[in-house]
């Protein structure tokens, strides 16, 4: 890693550990009992919104009830999304002249939208029209980033409840994570990216002449409305296809450093959220500190291999070191404002928090680079995670880790003074279960059969990284594509869309559930029995546990693909 | 000790024996009982027989990850034999060897568990000898005696057992009182005492009556005996997954599947690369995958722990209540015979103002000659020791016995009338008499109470001439215990009869947490409650039939093998020894049958990581030789590392049994401590030890020809 790029990591890493747990505390009391900063500007607003969407706000449901409500809300949400990018040729605000968008990728999309993860099978300044962009997209990058917070908060009532019956109210959950927490830090990022020069139009697009005299048409758009949800709420949809490269999206250093804090600042401050309402601050700090290790190992490892250029050329003896007038390192496929640094931080958070939003290509990663952020969502996306799905996904590995070294201390496994037992385990094993089996089983059809296999682009083990890339970011919830890979066909669009349904909810289903059964749970008083959880040992063997358990799986496809490629096969 | 009087009845000395008396109760039966060790050479051949009629898929089935391990073996074997004529030799030889060890690894496995169940087994077949068929006297009808088959008894005939003679059943004594040798189910060779009322009524079928005759009602049918019940709890004939066992099963079936999955899929990832993989090879690299060592020993642990108990003369009902044991965060300890030896001594005189105090001694003397209770002796024996008071019972003397209506003994000779017992009783004597009580005594007796004592008085007529003190004397060693306990996060909670006063005094001697005073049954169960509904789990010891709903409320509940039928079928664990101190010894067990588990769990787990790294870059070496860069053991050949990690699986298996059988060390500390130590060991001995054993087996298989 060069100098300039441990700036920008230190610059990054400083501005979070600043502002992360102040936002952490502020969320644990508006989710936590008791009034909350705010009650006063918000209170009649969502009680409003309460009476007409006819929610009892004192009304607590079962995790089964919360489930459905959530699911309920889901399903209405892709539906809406799915109608919306049909008939977007009939609706309004549509100054591109966007036509209807065929079934398959309208569900893909809507699917992609609702489920956090983004995944953009079509170039939005050419595919959909402002309408959809705004009321449509824009919408859902903050309603699913919401109901990814609500996830998380519901297990963290079940882990810190009492012997209680119900774990919360999603209506009151969702609503209140959009109106105090998301809105208001979107509103604020999205000025600052106005002032940075990231676009906010309406116009039509401009007309422009080029110097060799071509006319080139120069789409706009509401632009930094949408990117400072894009990034908060870990979404990732650009509204551009080159997304983040694009320099009406991310046009400077300043924009690109912003973008990346903000998509580390909700999923970190929830640790601060979890510390402060478990009544435990290390409880929160351990999970915190896994999870940076995780990040700053792949921001590290990402930086490191491109920065250093790419090997094949520098077997051949050519210089790739940075040097005034050269940017260095493995420049395909890079903006030059980023550099190997900005795109190898940017990268290994977009990955590591399940935004996907991208500013460089990933398949012209050097072929160890490319393997960085196909790990980083391999692990389950827990580095820090999305907005909500980061938290609740480490608490299952927690739950997982203490489960299985837990018995060591000679006691039967228990977390926060929560007994982890076999209904547990079965949520647990479910949830570890779905994503694996999700991106093996459609990579290994995807590569056994001629026609998904046709849509490869390279061949060989770089061809295998594609398909898994695009099935692990599709299961995952992550949204970035590593290309090289045409996947607006009908057998991606469906299996990539049923990818994110079930890596999505067949997640969060089971979570509510240990949620549920955690929160009827008796606690048992913490002593010096009890297995620690607070320390830095367990950080340890959290991050062990998630590297071996999770990370293992896909050793094999790995060896084939990127370190086959790396090694020179 | 010294015997005052004549000796009760015709009973051995040795009945006096206290259980308080026997902290090492384990040793003591060490010594009387013919152990057998882990690898005795009768369990080990039984075990080998055992681990093939174990292959049985429809046993098999019920450990999924072994079952999975021996469907992999029966394909590899139909592939060895298809393959014989057509592959090359080498790749046979391979195949072969492969196929083998897989079979060895389903066999370990057996074998494990064969092995754990074996010491159970001898143990329930030595309790069979001592269910023979005996012929029961019954008392008929108009009180003749019927001969009858003790395998036609039912539950409320009454059979006489005299002098010699087996007792034909289960059952309570109705009259009489005899001393009994138990050895048949505890091991103890010392004569126990059996007598009607009380809570020392219980008598066990297959035990001998060695002097007296009692008459004994039946309460369990045969072939449903404690006998019959022990027989198939140390034989594990109907042993239950545990809770955390069912858990840990479904986690390891978990991973069972992601790795299938892995493997499974690899094929066509495999096929796409153009290295198509042989399904030997696929089902090696599962069955190194998948959780083998924890999923071949998870039942033995389970096992052993069962049997380590065993092996300390406690029986638990359930393996339930074993892992409960090593959950408990209170122990509720009696204070009598627990923390403190049984019974109080005499330990202090206190003469009233202008009272000689070797009178005193002599009329404390005299009037405790009649009290038979272990209080009583003590008095007799301490005025003697101490204050040199001489003389047996006075010729034409009338002894007034302790009863607990009256609660004084005494003596009554040449117009002297001497009593001695609880200040309340002696006092109202006093004054019937037309005495009183001096402010002085009662000060003394408020001070000997405060001071954790009990304060008797002895009076004379109208005349109170002092205090007796009698203390109790805290076991040594308690207070260690008792802070290891709290290192490990458990509380101790003493239950006594005692009031606060004395309670609190004994209880900051003895180094508890807390107390219980004026314990009544209602309290114990108000106690229990309260610490469960805290989220505590709560061990306690009873014996007597008010005791039977705490036992049976508590989390684990240990009845004294002496006590009542009603104790014993309340709790979840019979200590056969009657040793409240050993419900320490059985958190420990529990306590380390856990941290057993959950270390090889983690070993297991963390074995994977090398294992793929033997055997990923052997399966693609061919097609992509740069892959042997990740062959940093330098492992001879392809088909010899995968040989290699498949041996060390089923090698490790075996390796681990002894471990699993006796348990891993256990040291009271806190769980940080424990934690940082198991996790040093089989965390990260499981990482790096399987880097250096696959290379050492790689070694010696390519020196032997594999290539």
């Amino acid at each position: 890693m060069t100098a300039h790029a441990w700036e920008q990591l230190a610059a990054i890493v400083a501005i979070v550990a600043i502002a992360a747990p102040p936002l952490g505390f502020y969320l644990a009391r508006v989710f936590g009992d008791g009034p909350a900063p705010g009650d006063r500007i918000f209170g009649p607003v969502e009680r409003a919104i309460y009476r007409i969407v006819g929610v009892d706000p004192d009304h607590e449901q079962r995790w089964n009830v919360y489930a459905m409500s959530l699911l309920a809300f889901s399903v209405a949400s892709v539906v809406v999304l799915y109608a919306m990018q049909r008939l977007q040729g009939h609706l309004p605000l549509d100054p591109t002249g966007a036509h209807s968008i065929d079934p398959a990728l309208s569900f893909n999309t809507a699917v992609s939208f609702v489920t956090n993860t983004n995944w953009q099978n079509y170039a939005g300044e050419s595919t959909m029209s402002i309408f959809t962009s705004m009321v449509g997209l824009a919408v859902q990058n903050f309603v699913s980033a919401a109901v990814g917070i609500t996830v998380a908060i519901a297990l963290v009532r079940g882990l810190t409840r009492d012997g209680a019956r119900t774990i919360g109210n999603f209506w009151v959950d969702l609503i209140r994570a959009t109106t105090r927490v998301l809105l208001p830090i979107a509103l604020v990022a999205a000025i600052v990216f106005v002032s940075q020069g990231v676009i906010q139009t309406f116009a039509a697009p401009v007309h422009a002449h080029t110097i060799t005299g071509a006319t080139q048409v120069i789409p706009g758009g509401p632009v930094a409305s949408q990117e400072s949800i894009k990034m908060l709420g870990t979404n990732g949809g650009g509204y551009f296809g080159a997304n983040s490269a694009h320099p009406f999206e991310n046009p400077n250093g300043v924009t690109n450093l912003l973008q990346i804090v903000l998509m580390l600042l909700i999923p970190f401050a929830l640790t601060f959220t979890f510390g402060r309402l478990a009544k435990d601050r290390r409880q929160g700090f351990v999970l915190a500190a896994a999870m940076f290790l995780i990040w700053f190992a792949a921001a590290f490892a990402l930086t490191s291999f491109e920065s250093a250029g790419n090997p094949r050329l520098t077997s051949r003896g050519v210089d790739q070191s940075m040097s005034v007038g050269r940017v260095g390192g493995n420049m395909e496929g890079k903006e030059t404002r980023f550099g190997a640094a900005g795109s190898g931080l940017f990268g290994a958070t977009s990955t590591g928090t399940s935004t996907g939003a991208v500013n460089a290509s990933h398949d012209s990663f050097t072929a160890a680079g490319g393997a960085v952020p196909l790990v980083a969502m391999m692990l389950g996306e827990i580095s820090p995670g999305g907005v909500g799905a980061g938290l609740y996904g480490i608490l299952i590995f927690a739950l997982l880790a203490v489960f299985i070294a837990g018995l060591m201390v000679g006691r039967t496994p228990e977390y926060l003074g929560k007994k982890i037992q076999a209904a547990e385990m079965k949520l647990v094993v479910l949830y570890i279960l779905v994503t694996p089996l999700v991106i093996l089983a459609f990579t290994a059809l995807s590569v056994a059969f001629a026609g998904p296999r046709s849509a490869i682009l390279n061949h060989g083990p770089h061809g295998l990284t594609e398909v898994t890339y695009a099935f692990t970011s599709a299961a995952n919830n992550n949204g970035s594509a590593f290309g090289g890979l045409s996947t607006n066909t009908t057998w991606y669009n469906t299996t990539l869309g049923i990818a994110m349904l079930l890596g999505r909810f067949m997640l969060i289903i089971p979570v509510l559930a240990i949620a549920g059964s955690l929160a009827r749970k008796k606690r048992v008083p913490v002593n010096a029995g009890t297995f620690p959880t607070g320390t830095p040992l367990f950080t340890g063997l959290l991050v062990g546990v998630i590297v071996i358990m999770v990370g293992l799986t896909f050793f094999p496809v790995l060896a084939l693909g990127p370190i086959v490629e790396r090694l020179g096969g | 000790m010294v015997h005052p009087g004549p000796p009760p009845a015709t009973l051995p000395a040795t009945s006096e024996a206290d259980p308080a008396d026997r902290t090492d109760g384990d040793r003591h039966t060490d010594e009387t009982r013919a152990k057998r060790s882990l690898l005795d050479p009768t369990i080990v051949r039984r075990a080998l027989r055992d681990a093939i009629v174990k292959l049985d898929p429809r046993v098999m089935v019920r450990n999924p990850v072994m079952f999975v391990v021996e469907v992999g073996s029966v394909m590899t074997t139909v592939l060895f034999f298809a393959g014989l004529g057509s592959s090359s030799s080498a790749e046979n030889v391979f195949a072969g060897l492969v196929t083998a060890w897989l079979w060895f690894t389903v066999l370990f496995a057996n074998f494990a568990e064969a092995v754990a169940e074996g010491r159970g087994k001898a143990q329930a077949d030595t309790l069979r000898a001592a269910r023979t068929e005996t012929v029961a006297h019954v008392i008929g009808a108009g009180g003749a005696l019927v001969d009858t088959p003790s395998s036609e008894l039912t539950v409320g005939d009454r059979v006489v057992c005299e002098a010699g003679t087996v007792i034909p059943g289960d059952g309570t004594v109705v009259e009489g009182i005899a001393s009994v040798d138990e050895s048949a189910i505890t091991g103890e060779s010392a004569p126990v005492i059996r007598e009607s009322g009380g809570d020392r009524s219980a008598v066990t079928g297959g035990t001998r009556v060695l002097s007296d005759r009692i008459v004994v009602e039946i309460t369990a049918e045969p072939g449903d005996t404690f006998i019959d019940r022990m027989i198939s709890l140390v034989e594990g004939a109907d042993r239950q997954k545990t809770p955390n066992e069912i858990a840990l099963n479904i986690l390891l079936a978990g991973l069972t599947l992601v790795f299938l999955l892995a493997v499974v899929t690899l094929q066509p990832f495999a096929v796409y690369s153009g290295a198509p993989q042989t399904v030997l090879v696929l089902v090696a690299l599962l069955v190194c995958l998948i959780p083998t060592t924890i999923g071949a020993l998870l039942s033995a642990i389970g096992i052993a722990g069962m049997d380590r108990l065993v092996q300390r003369n406690v029986l638990a009902m359930s393996g339930r209540a074993v892992e409960a044991a090593g959950d408990v965060s209170t122990l509720l300890l009696d204070k009598t015979g627990t923390i403190t030896y049984g019974d109080r001594q005499a330990t202090e005189l206190h003469a009233a103002p202008g009272v000689d105090i070797a009178d005193l001694a002599v009329a404390a003397r005299l009037s405790s000659l009649a009290d038979e209770t272990p209080e009583g002796r003590s008095i007799v024996s301490l005025t003697a020791e101490r204050y040199g008071a001489t003389g047996e019972n006075p010729a034409g003397a009338e002894l007034v016995a302790f009863t607990a209506q009256t609660r004084m003994s005494g003596i009554d000779v040449d117009g002297r009338s001497i009593r001695k017992g609880a200040i309340d009783s002696v006092r109202a004597w006093v004054v019937a008499n037309g005495g009183s009580v001096p402010d002085a005594i009662v000060e003394v007796a408020n001070e000997v109470a405060a001071a954790g004592g009990t304060p008797l008085a002895v009076a004379e007529g109208t005349r109170v001439l002092g205090v007796v003190q009698l203390s109790d004397i805290v076991k040594e060693g308690m207070r260690e215990r008792f802070d290891l306990l709290r290192s490990m996060g458990i509380r101790t909670v003493m239950i006594t009869g005692d009031n606060p006063l004395t309670a609190k005094a004994i209880a900051a001697e003895a180094g508890v947490d807390d107390f219980l005073a004026e314990a009544t049954p209602e309290d114990k169960m108000a106690l229990i409650r309260r610490e469960q509904s805290g989220g505590h789990l709560v061990a306690m010891t009873g014996d007597g039939t008010n005791d039977a709903p705490a036992l049976a409320l508590a989390d684990v509940g240990v009845a004294m093998n002496t006590g009542t039928q009603a104790a014993k079928e309340a709790g979840n664990m019979i200590d056969l020894d009657s040793n409240p101190t050993k419900l320490i010894e059985v958190v420990e067990v529990g306590k380390q049958l856990l941290i057993t588990r959950g270390a090889l769990t983690t070993f297991s787990i963390a074995n994977d990581v090398a294992k793929y790294f033997v055997i990923i870059p052997a399966m693609f070496m061919v097609v992509f030789p740069h892959l042997n860069e990740l062959n940093f053991m330098h492992l001879a050949s392809p088909r010899s590392a995968i040989l290699s990690a498949v041996i060390f699986n089923a090698l490790i298996i075996v390796a681990l049994i002894p471990l699993a059988l006796r348990g891993v060390q256990f040291r009271a500390a806190g769980a940080a401590a424990i934690l940082r130590r198991n996790l040093l060991i089989y965390g990260l001995g499981g990482l790096v030890l399987p880097f250096i054993a696959i290379k050492a087996i790689d070694v010696v298989i390519s020196h032997l020809g594999v290539k």
